[in-house]
């Protein structure tokens, strides 16, 4: 199914931009983070990376739907 | 009551510290970070930050929630800047105001600290020899 991701901070420069059309293969966020660091394997040496679904943290184990927009958070450092 | 903001201009202190003031308060802790001109030992230009505003909001407030909970606080004012900041800038404001001090210096370190793990806002650090986005490998 299609999902849209949208990225920030160094996430952003991974996937050179900050939104992007993904062909997921499985249904949860765990096996979308597979599949990004399969695609992606920068994203594998980060310290985090977490997900977010209508601005709150998902667990990996929440199945997604066809179009949801799921925003990668890399470490934040704020402050 | 909470004022909660990411802000692209200028912080401002004396607003925040104004907003929580309140009749019933013993004491109003006020925290400013600023943007420092070294990161171990090495000059910091300038900075960028950042934010996924909606949910940077939605974190902070849920700070402000917790702290109104556990210590009792009266108002609370939470400002974070975005965009790119001079050395010296303000990056963010944390405003308690509770009925005794000791509560607000507790929940002021407390937001400041959760701030820094849970708030979708993200710091670029620019050096003489390059860019780079902060705490983001092990």
């Amino acid at each position: 199914m299609k999902v849209k991701l949208v990225a920030y901070g160094i996430a952003k420069d991974i996937l050179d931009g900050k939104h992007l059309d993904f062909e997921l293969s499985g249904e949860s966020i765990a096996d979308l983070k597979l599949q990004l660091f399969s695609a992606y394997p920068k994203l594998d040496e980060l310290k985090s990376i977490r997900f977010a679904v209508n601005d709150t943290y998902v667990e990996e184990d929440l199945v997604v739907k066809e179009n949801d927009e799921i925003i990668l958070i890399p470490p934040v450092s704020g402050g | 009551m909470f004022d909660i903001k990411v802000l692209d201009s200028t912080l401002d202190s004396e607003f925040c510290r104004s907003f929580v003031t309140d009749a019933a308060a013993g004491g109003i802790v006020v925290f400013v970070g600023t943007v420092r001109n070294q990161t171990q030992g090495k000059k910091v230009l300038k900075l960028d930050f950042e934010a996924f505003d909606s949910m940077a909001v939605k974190e902070m407030t849920t700070i402000a929630e917790a702290i109104s909970t556990k210590w009792n606080a009266l108002h609370v004012a939470i400002h974070h800047r975005k965009g790119s900041l001079q050395i010296s800038e303000i990056a963010v404001i944390i405003a308690v105001s509770t009925p005794h001090r000791a509560a607000a210096f507790e929940a002021c370190q407390y937001a400041i600290d959760t701030l820094k793990e849970t708030v979708p806002i993200w710091k670029k650090e620019f050096f003489e020899d390059g860019e780079v986005w902060v705490a983001t490998h092990p």
